[in-house]
């Protein structure tokens, strides 16, 4: 049977005795990323966009905006949305059809990780109050997928919106003009926040597995941070964690941090 | 950082509970059924089975699969919300599968499906903490064997202050300083975290402190629990 579709018992087992001794398959430590290539403008049409790959695994995020009414309860503030779609293209796994648990997953986690850190400035995301504010779409696409597209598909958020220009807006008449834009950047923070999932297999811990390791994994922790501060965090999969568990991967959240950061920075400029 | 003489906008201590009731056999038709409650915020939860998995293809030959559904009524908030599932329903439903599912003996029932609804009739925050705490008692109600049982509290930071059982001010309208930290947690009667979410902002050290609260109270609810299950048998 095709690897990309199951992983053999033999290859779960391997991965499990593999980490025990500290080492992965493809030799690399395991707080270890794979090699993080990003390019930016990839989709014209759009506000801003970003192409993220984690070795073979590649996501494509684009933004779009659109004035629209604001919220009753913050009339001033500009709105977000989140979503995600794993195309069947990306994998044998994926098939055509509404939205999986999988990918509300996805959307939800980006969508906390990015509104929780108030990356974002929605203050400054107001036309009119009461009337017209900025909608940012973020629209998550996988395109390959080989493990990790969480954290794949946060950074690629990251940077689609860093890239966004706002578009032209008309006021007399109330319209975007579409496929016009300003020289404007969005209004963001300049706390960095990075979603990095740990991963347990066995009693050991993983970052940005692949996907044969991902197969593996007996759970997860999301955990979304800037620079050290915690803003979002998500545990998925049935197993447990004990509590000296989660305070060692506490532990390591901040370096992690440091570690992603330093290879995407310069996209970030 | 923690100030222990704080009172909160509904006049608790930082680390009081709203007051608990839990009942066990509130659906007379289901399999088992649960009531639990905190404050204003009431969940109902009932379970259907083991029976067989239809369709066929979904039946997993290894062990057998939980279905969990969490549903708001539309009226258990005060903007009234669209009825069916959402996105939020559907994560919270998966969530509460992975919370509940480590302490069950599901590899017992091999082709077979048992379903969990949950129903929140009545909404001021910590909805998913109410629902999995009722899902729980119904399971046990339902006599699906089980290692132990769950208990599922959130703590929150209210500016830099720490409170445990957010309600619903301090979830969603609190907005001084650094703003206000949900954090729903679920443990096992042994102390193990089966469910962590996070929304906010905090630092690693408060938030072992957090977690430190969260075990604490996490016992306060299990005893409840436990009592309500005892009562349902006829033992006090």
């Amino acid at each position: 049977m095709d690897k990309v579709q199951t992983t053999p018992n033999i290859n779960k087992e391997r991965i499990k005795q593999y980490l025990t001794e500290g080492k992965r398959f493809d030799g690399r430590k395991p707080d270890e990323f794979r090699e993080i290539t990003i390019e930016t403008g990839v989709s014209k049409n759009a506000e801003g966009s970003a192409k993220v790959k984690i070795g073979k695994t590649e996501v494509i995020v684009g933004i779009k905006m659109n004035a629209s009414t604001p919220y009753a309860d913050s009339s001033a503030e500009g709105t977000m949305m989140v979503t995600a779609e794993l195309l069947p293209l990306s994998s044998p796994r994926y098939e055509a059809g509404p939205p999986r648990f999988n990918s509300i997953e996805l959307a939800r986690v980006i969508d906390r990780a990015i509104r929780e850190s108030k990356f974002i400035k929605f203050d400054k995301l107001c036309i009119k109050e009461g009337e017209k504010v900025w909608t940012v779409f973020i629209d998550i696409y996988s395109l390959n997928d080989d493990g990790n597209l969480l954290d794949a598909a946060g950074i690629g958020a990251l940077v689609a919106l860093k890239n966004a220009k706002i578009p032209k807006y008309n006021e007399e008449e109330g319209k975007v003009l579409f496929g016009e834009h300003t020289d404007k950047n969005l209004p963001l923070s300049e706390d960095i926040p990075i979603s990095i999932t740990y991963h347990k297999i066995g009693d050991n811990f993983i970052v940005d597995p692949t996907r044969e390791e991902e197969d593996v994994s007996e759970t997860r922790l999301t955990i979304g941070s800037m620079d050290g501060i915690i803003s979002s965090m998500q545990k998925g999969e049935t197993k447990v964690l004990s509590v000296e568990e989660l305070n060692t991967i506490l532990d390591k959240v901040h370096n992690s941090w440091k570690n992603v950061f330093s290879k995407i920075e310069k996209h970030l400029k | 950082m923690t100030n222990k003489e704080f009172i909160r906008d509904d006049g608790r201590k930082f680390d009081e509970i709203r007051p608990m009731k839990a009942k066990v056999g509130v659906v007379d038709n289901a399999d088992g059924s649960a009531m639990f409650q905190f404050g204003k915020t009431i969940a109902i939860a009932a379970v259907y089975g083991p029976k067989k998995m239809h369709p066929q293809h979904a039946q997993n030959p290894k062990k057998g699969t939980l279905r969990c559904a969490y549903n708001m009524l539309s009226f258990s908030v005060e903007d009234r919300i669209r009825p069916g599932p959402s996105r939020r329903s559907t994560e919270i439903s998966k969530i509460t599968q992975w919370a509940l599912e480590p302490v069950l003996m599901i590899d017992q029932f091999p082709n077979q499906v048992i379903d969990v609804h949950i129903n929140i009739l009545q909404a001021s925050a910590s909805t998913r903490c109410a629902g999995i705490n009722a899902a729980i008692m119904a399971l046990a109600h339902a006599g699906i064997p089980m290692k132990n049982i769950v208990s599922s509290i959130s703590v929150g930071k209210i500016d830099k202050q720490l409170v445990v059982d957010v309600n619903k001010y301090e979830d969603s309208i609190f907005d001084e300083g650094e703003g206000a930290t949900d954090i729903p947690f679920t443990f096992t009667g042994d102390g193990k975290i089966s469910h962590l979410q996070l929304d906010g902002k905090i630092s690693p050290e408060q938030f072992k402190e957090a977690l430190e609260l969260a075990k604490n109270g996490a016992k306060k609810i299990y005893e409840v629990q436990k009592k309500a299950l005892k009562e349902s048998l006829g033992e006090k």
